[in-house]
């Protein structure tokens, strides 16, 4: 197996912090949730480079790899990465919020790259089977991704579609969980306990890896190890971190879905880029 | 032709045509040897297999999906809703059992708030076919239009000769009458025949309308009974709310008008359970007690001619 270079490790940290600004500048005027934004956005910058076959000149292939984003909160991280990769003007995403465009705090269809709309939680796993199952049927190998939150996991119909996809012996579809630790309000794990994972997805009878969702290489690493003709669906847990990139805000239960006023925006995108962390006004903590 | 030999014709000539069921293979048992991979059984969980049945929708396939009415309409409510509805995608819902024909299995299994589920959900056409017969000429249609649709299967024959050109959105004018037009879809079309005749019998000039299409509603055929006949009466295996009544209640509000209407539903209750002969006869919807009941609402409201 062919190891990353180091040069497209600092290519893809440098797109990462790309995408982290967009999210941060997406964080006031209304603001989005911010939080699992930036926990996922170095999965999204590396299944989108590196990984996935899609494209903006593929989308409408039904050969193309496909990617749903079933926790759609995180919808800034995605948006970010098309801008960034050129799925969509950068300038578009200042409209954000705004009635001339869909952007808004959920994945919208008319964007390009949005393969599904989502927002209502363990929706896509399902929607993702269905498009697994044809395109088993119809003998492509392309993959089916889709990314799911930890939270997410209460949800019974994400079980429901793993047993399912597990006795239809799907091995072109992986699950993703996004394991930043937190749900909306509060750790996962002082509410629904939702450890030891890997035994549970083991249990439902699939393939799982547990790695570092930060770590290009261990990514690398994992996606590249996905079977290719497998015959049992499979599971990436991707350790992750609420927050990442942001000090101020990292890992705490009460940083989910924040406001910030313009001067902190300014602030955070200083923190990104390693200035001191941001004092940050009560008001910016909206609950959604 | 039943509806198993239907939909297996329809697949066999065209691709696109997926079979989904969660479990409930009552009607299609002999279609996974013929569909292979295109029959999809996910098992007890209609909402992975609405879900799916989108993602395969987006692939381009058009899913008829099956389940008991209840579970489909009420577990899978927000699935359909959610990535069926404002998906916009073509899948297609055939619910068994609704209304009075879950009879025996009690409440939990009375699917009689499903036209209101169904018909609220933008683009979503709901459709109520009479019998086997009247279902068979409207399958076709149905399952080719670029809509979600929902259909109340029923499987039950019937002596009446429909009229074969279904059209999406048309009711069957089965006659026109200028004392009472009763309005009535689904399995109780039946019962409403031997209302007509008992009713005609006694000298009343009697309309019966076959609402075959709930959404889109004929409102041609519907205005015209309004203001051709001094009482009009709603006949639904349903709950009063949401259902043909409500319809009706809006069409009329829609083009100002008024009416005497006569409303014979289920006004928030279940219905008991047995045998749907004992549930007709109970819940009074049998063709004598709807005409008894039509006939007490003419004496007290609108002509003495009895």
């Amino acid at each position: 197996m062919i190891t990353m270079t180091e040069t497209t490790i600092k290519d893809l940290e440098a797109t990462a912090i790309k995408v982290r600004e967009h999210i941060i500048k997406m964080s006031t005027d209304g603001g989005c949730f911010i939080g699992a934004s930036l926990s996922c956005a170095d999965l999204l910058v590396y299944l989108y480079k590196e990984f996935l076959n899609v494209t903006p000149h593929n989308l409408k292939d039904p050969n193309r790899d496909y990617l749903f984003l079933s926790k759609g909160h995180d919808v800034p991280a995605l948006y970010g990465t098309f801008a960034e990769l050129g799925f969509i003007e950068k300038d578009r995403l200042k409209n954000h919020l705004k009635s001339n465009d869909h952007i808004y705090w959920h994945p919208n269809r008319n964007i390009p790259g949005v393969e599904f709309h989502s927002g209502s939680l363990g929706h896509l796993p399902a929607v993702a089977l269905g498009v697994a199952l044809d395109c088993r049927m119809r003998k492509q190998t392309n993959k089916i991704l889709v990314i799911t939150g930890d939270g997410e996991l209460n949800e019974g119909s994400v079980w429901e579609t793993i047993l399912v996809a597990s006795a239809y012996k799907l091995g072109n579809i992986t699950f993703i969980v996004d394991r930043n630790q937190f749900q909306a309000n509060i750790a996962t794990e002082e509410l629904i306990p939702l450890e030891p994972l890997v035994p549970k997805f083991e249990a439902f009878g699939c393939n799982v890896q547990r790695i570092d969702g930060h770590d290009f290489k261990a990514l690398d690493k994992a996606f590249k190890a996905l079977p290719v003709n497998g015959n049992k669906p499979n599971v990436i847990i991707a350790d992750t971190r609420r927050g990442k990139g942001l000090p101020s805000i990292e890992a705490r239960a009460d940083r989910w879905f924040c406001n910030f006023t313009h001067d902190e925006i300014t602030s955070l995108i200083g923190e990104l880029h390693g200035e001191g962390k941001t004092e940050i006004g009560s008001e910016t903590l909206t609950v959604r | 032709m039943n509806y198993e030999e239907l939909i297996k014709k329809m697949a066999l000539e065209d691709e696109r045509f997926v079979v989904m069921t969660a479990e409930n293979r009552a009607l299609i048992r002999n279609l996974p040897q013929v569909l292979n991979e295109r029959f999809i059984d996910t098992g007890i969980t209609e909402q992975t297999m609405i879900g799916a049945a989108a993602g395969l929708a987006l692939r381009g396939r058009i899913p008829v999906v099956h389940a008991l009415a209840t579970f489909l309409t009420l577990r899978a409510f927000e699935f359909i809703r959610t990535d069926v509805g404002i998906g916009n995608l073509p899948v297609k819902l055939s619910s068994f059992v609704p209304g009075f024909l879950s009879d025996g299995n009690g409440p939990t299994h009375q699917a009689i708030e499903d036209v209101s589920l169904m018909r609220g959900i933008p683009g979503m056409q709901v459709f109520c076919p009479a019998d086997e017969q009247d279902m068979l000429y409207a399958l076709p249609k149905i399952w080719t239009s670029p809509n979600p649709s929902y259909v109340r299967i029923n499987i039950r024959k019937s002596e009446y000769q429909h009229d074969k050109n279904f059209e999406i959105g048309k009711a069957e004018v089965i006659s026109k009458g200028s004392d009472v037009t009763i309005l009535v879809y689904g399995m109780l079309f039946d019962e409403t025949l031997k209302t007509k005749q008992l009713l005609e019998s006694k000298g009343l000039s009697v309309g019966l309308i076959n609402l075959r299409s709930l959404k889109p509603i004929d409102e041609a055929a519907v205005l015209d009974a309004v203001k051709n006949s001094q009482l009009l009466v709603t006949v639904e295996d349903h709950f009063l709310t949401g259902g043909l009544y409500s319809i009706l209640a809006e069409l009329l509000l829609k083009n100002q008008l008024t009416a005497n209407v006569l409303p014979l539903a289920l006004n928030e209750r279940w219905y008991k359970p047995g045998l749907l002969s004992e549930v007709l006869n109970y819940e009074g919807f049998t063709g004598e007690k709807i005409s008894e009941k039509i006939i007490k609402e003419l004496d007290k409201k609108v002509i003495s001619k009895i």
